[in-house]
């Protein structure tokens, strides 16, 4: 199952970073646009035109590149702002571990969408906005998660073999705990990415994103708004829909593999 | 690097009123409205002195305090009260210089390695913590060797999942060895090891002892194993060392009942019908007033100690370890 | 009468890597009211007799012999009748009792369990059976509402024997159950089921790798290394003058305390015990042995007997070729 999903998620990233090779971006360029509006799927136009002539096809590919980076992005400053606090919290205890625990259910309880909606009034709408709110409301889960890992970690004799030898709080997180807790972050680390596109999908939706960038969230926003479903354009609404499903399926697929892989070594100790 | 002289007859481990606690876990509600459960008094005024070049084994069931105290030399506990002395001078706060002398061994050689590091690793992460200079490679395959695993090399690759029970713990002995310390502090370093294996660990340390001059601290439930390479033996009874003396005396002329108690439980060909003591090792939160052991006590339920009118101080005063003969002493009203 | 008669069990796993033998050829015999003791170390195969005796092996063991409980073949038996015999003729008073027990009943209902399983009782009266139980293992009766968290490692030992009584079985099969214990409540378990032996004449297999154990508990001594049995006789005999060199190791690491002997002397086996799946050719203990000849690589002994009538034996060629130890019948 994860060979599948490892298999879409190539195919995905590949689209997207070859993008521009392949196909120009003054397709995404309205002034530019060369076919008539709404037109169904043709061979000219394999995925059918949106309500200003451009190709839907590839506004689902430059929307990929939108779509996947704020995914990463954000899923990369929540297990960086998780792992830490997870691990420190984990590891000191005491009144440490007490204050960045609560800090840590603080934040889990901060409303996702408020949020968003309060800074991008706030801030105005970018790609960064969403890649901060994104961040910042996920980061609390993989915080949970490593520290109770590390908490599994630090209790194991070897760790305190280290302390018996000599090693100071560096050499102990970064020889013993972080090399034990890192495949619990890897994994976690595929399914947040999942959600934080989804995420963005649903933010770009909301007409929170970035107007002037294409993301699949936002061809759907431009879709909806132009009625493209009363208009029966059902070529505009799928390519981006099915596109999200596949890309947090793939993700999902991973992280289940992932699940096999780590455990089987746990069991064979 | 020079060595100071060392003086034989200044011990080299010297605790003196020692006293470690841990503190009972208190919910959030119950810190709330105030009631906080009782701290366990692990180690309860201890004063104990560790004899260069000698092999001291700290006996008791489990409970007793004498892993605390083990991990209190060490470093890795710090007492609540009282001091601990190495060589004479007050153990330092930063720990690092003491660890090179004062070396650990655990009971589960397979949790105290790393299953991701290789054996060179493990045994060269004491080098590398304290940046020792030289040649690593040397050293670590020296100490693999003085822990019997030869050829060295040949296990430098491997994963202690690749090897068995007893060369793991060789391997954890080796990374002791590594830093060439003083003192050995080990903790029930056989138990959890197949029993046709043990005197082959056994045997090692003792080697240790002889031929480096080793002081080795061995924790122990088990009276057998001190009989085996003890030279002194230390009986621990909630928190307190109740007697302590040469293995021969105390393990064969027992004077605190509590000694008796265990040595009359280890089992031995004739049958079952030895006085057994009734209950459990009982709970470090709540120790009895008077002599700790005078619940459990035989002396005490047969009705000797109120014969001998001894009763009311065995209920009233707690004992103090007092001199019964050349060497040896015990914590026992009666024995005097 | 024998009340268990196992005549050349062998049980194999499968695995990836092929059939592991665990246990290859195990005699057993015991009698009503007598107490046989099973020593040995990790991978011996110990535990998968006792396993097999009730058929309790995992999926993917196979196992061939006879295991005569009472005259009937367990491993023969069909599911029904199997399911009706296991605890009302033999029990397992199973290894670490604290994991064996359900955190989240009572420990008087998980003894009353086995009867009410089995339809002796109804639940109420097996309730009250079980509080009996309970206090002849030694606890008040009350402590059969407690949960099993609330209970030591010494009275959790005791409720798994009460567990283990409670469809009055002709055998008792004990799988290391003082192992996790300390010497005062091992002593106290000890002599509580040597009470309860001999009170109800039960007949008890007692498992370990702590020979002086077994020594004090056991009426004769199987000791076995790599899936067989090599040597066996009358406990004390068996401790004080050991035929088998390995039997002679395991002793050695039981120290009598007193004895100048062993102080300062300690003696162990090089090696480790082996592997099921890599059994040293010829004699399993070669390796190991200190006593080893050149033929010990070659043969491999089956128990010779070291008395007339059969009660000493030991796997050993070194001992048959010096003729036997001197005996005491």
């Amino acid at each position: 199952m994860g060979m599948i999903g490892l298999v879409i998620l190539v195919f995905f990233i590949a689209t997207a970073l070859l993008a521009p090779i392949f196909v120009s971006s003054d397709g995404l360029d309205a002034t530019k646009a060369t076919g008539e509006p709404l037109q169904p799927p043709s061979l000219e136009f394999p995925f059918g035109t949106d309500d200003l002539g451009r190709s839907v096809l590839t506004l689902t590919i430059w929307g990929s590149r939108v779509s996947l980076l704020v995914g990463f992005m954000a899923t990369l400053l929540s297990i960086l702002i998780g792992a830490v606090i997870g691990i420190a919290a984990g590891y000191f205890g005491g009144w440490r571990e007490n204050l960045l625990m609560r800090v840590t259910d603080w934040f889990l309880v901060i409303p996702f969408l408020p949020l968003a909606i309060v800074l991008a009034s706030l801030l105005g709408r970018s790609l960064f906005n969403i890649i901060l709110v994104i961040g910042v409301t996920s980061w609390p889960g993989t915080a949970r998660l490593v520290r109770a890992q590390t908490l599994s970690v630090k209790t194991r004799p070897y760790v305190e073999r280290a302390r018996a030898l000599g090693a100071g709080t560096w050499h102990a997180i970064t020889r013993h705990i972080l090399p034990n807790v890192f495949p619990l972050i890897f994994a976690n680390t595929i399914l947040v990415v999942a959600v934080a596109i989804l995420s963005e999908t649903t933010l770009s939706f909301l007409g929170l994103g970035d107007p002037l960038r294409v993301s699949w969230g936002s061809i759907l926003e431009f879709a909806f708004s132009a009625g493209a479903g009363g208009a029966g354009a059902w070529w505009w609404l799928v390519p981006p829909g099915v596109a999200i499903v596949l890309v947090v399926l793939a993700f999902t697929m991973c992280g289940y593999a992932l699940d096999e892989v780590l455990n089987p070594r746990l069991r064979r100790r | 690097m020079t060595i100071p002289a060392i003086d034989p007859a200044v011990p080299v481990l010297d605790a003196r009123g020692l006293h470690v606690s841990f503190a009972g876990r208190t919910g959030m509600f119950a810190g709330l409205f105030g009631r906080a459960e009782a701290s366990a008094r692990a180690v309860d005024g201890v004063d104990l002195q560790v004899r260069r070049g000698e092999v001291l084994a700290i006996a008791g069931e489990s409970g007793c305090g004498k892993t605390t105290l083990a991990r209190t030399l060490m470093g890795l506990e710090r007492p609540r009260a009282g001091t601990i002395l190495f060589e004479d001078k007050p153990m330092p706060r930063d720990l690092r210089a003491y660890r090179r002398k004062v070396q650990m061994i655990f009971q589960d050689p397979t949790g105290a390695l790393n299953p991701r590091q290789t054996i060179y690793e493990s045994v060269a992460e004491g080098l590398r913590i304290h940046r020792v200079p030289g040649n690593e490679k040397e050293r670590v395959a020296a100490a693999l060797s003085q822990a019997g695993l030869r050829p060295p090399e040949r296990f430098f690759l491997l994963y202690p999942h690749e090897i068995s029970g007893g060369q793991r713990q060789r391997v954890v002995i080796a990374g002791a060895l590594v830093l060439n310390p003083e003192v050995i502090i080990a903790d029930e370093p056989v138990s959890m090891l197949d029993a046709s294996v043990r005197g082959e660990i056994l045997k090692l340390l003792l080697g240790l002892r002889d031929e480096l001059g080793l002081t080795i601290v061995v924790v122990t439930h088990d009276l057998g194993m001190a009989w085996m390479i003890a030279d002194r033996v230390a009986v621990m009874y909630l928190g307190r060392i109740v007697e302590l003396g040469p293995a021969e005396e105390v393990l064969t002329k027992p004077r605190h009942p509590y000694t008796k108690a265990l040595l009359d439980v280890v089992p031995e060909a004739g049958g079952l019908d030895r006085p057994v003591l009734t209950g459990e090792p009982p709970d470090p939160t709540r120790i009895p007033a008077g002599c700790r052991f005078h619940p459990r006590c035989p002396e005490v339920a047969s009705g000797r100690a109120e014969a001998a009118g001894f009763l009311g101080r065995c209920t009233g005063e707690d004992p103090a370890l007092r001199v019964l003969a050349a060497d040896h002493t015990a914590a026992c009203h009666l024995a005097e | 009468m024998s009340v268990l008669s196992v005549r050349d069990l062998n049980v194999s796993y499968t695995t990836q890597a092929g059939d592991v033998p665990a246990v290859r050829g195990v005699n057993l015999d015991v009698a009503r009211g007598e107490v046989l003791g099973l020593a040995g170390e990790s991978g011996c195969g110990k535990s998968t007799v006792a396993h097999a005796v009730l058929r309790l092996l995992p999926v993917g063991a196979r196992a061939e012999g006879e295991v005569l409980l009472d005259g009937e073949d367990v491993l023969a038996m069909k599911p029904g009748r199997l399911r009706a015999v296991r605890w009302t003729e033999a029990a397992i008073v199973f290894q670490g009792a604290m994991h064996a027990l359900n955190p989240v009943r009572r420990v008087g209902d998980q003894v009353a369990e086995a009867m009410t399983i089995h339809r002796q009782a109804s639940e109420r009266e097996a309730f009250r059976r079980a509080q009996q139980l309970v206090e002849q293992v030694g606890l008040p009766a009350r402590r059969a509402r407690d949960y099993p968290h609330e209970l030591s490692g010494g009275q959790r030992q005791r409720i798994m024997i009460a567990m283990a009584l409670a469809c009055n079985p002709n055998l008792i099969i004990a799988d290391e159950p003082t192992t996790a214990l300390d010497v005062m409540v091992q002593a106290q378990v000890l002599s509580l089921l040597s009470g309860l032996q001999q009170e109800f004449g039960l007949a008890m297999i007692f498992i370990t790798h702590d020979l002086s154990v077994l020594v004090e508990a056991c009426d004769r001594i199987a000791v076995m290394y790599a899936g067989r049995i090599v040597e066996e006789g009358p406990s004390d005999l068996l401790f004080g003058s050991p035929a088998h060199p390995y039997t002679k190791a395991l002793a050695a690491a039981f120290p009598q305390i007193g004895d100048e002997r062993f102080r300062r002397a300690p003696s162990g086996l090089p090696g480790d015990p082996p592997d099921p799946a890599a059994v040293p050719r010829g004699c399993p203990f070669h390796p190991r042995c200190p006593e080893a000849i050149a033929a010990c690589a070659r043969e491999d002994p089956s128990l010779l007997k070291l008395t007339v009538d059969g009660r000493r034996r030991a796997a050993c060629i070194r001992v048959d070729r010096l003729g036997a130890p001197e005996m005491v019948p």
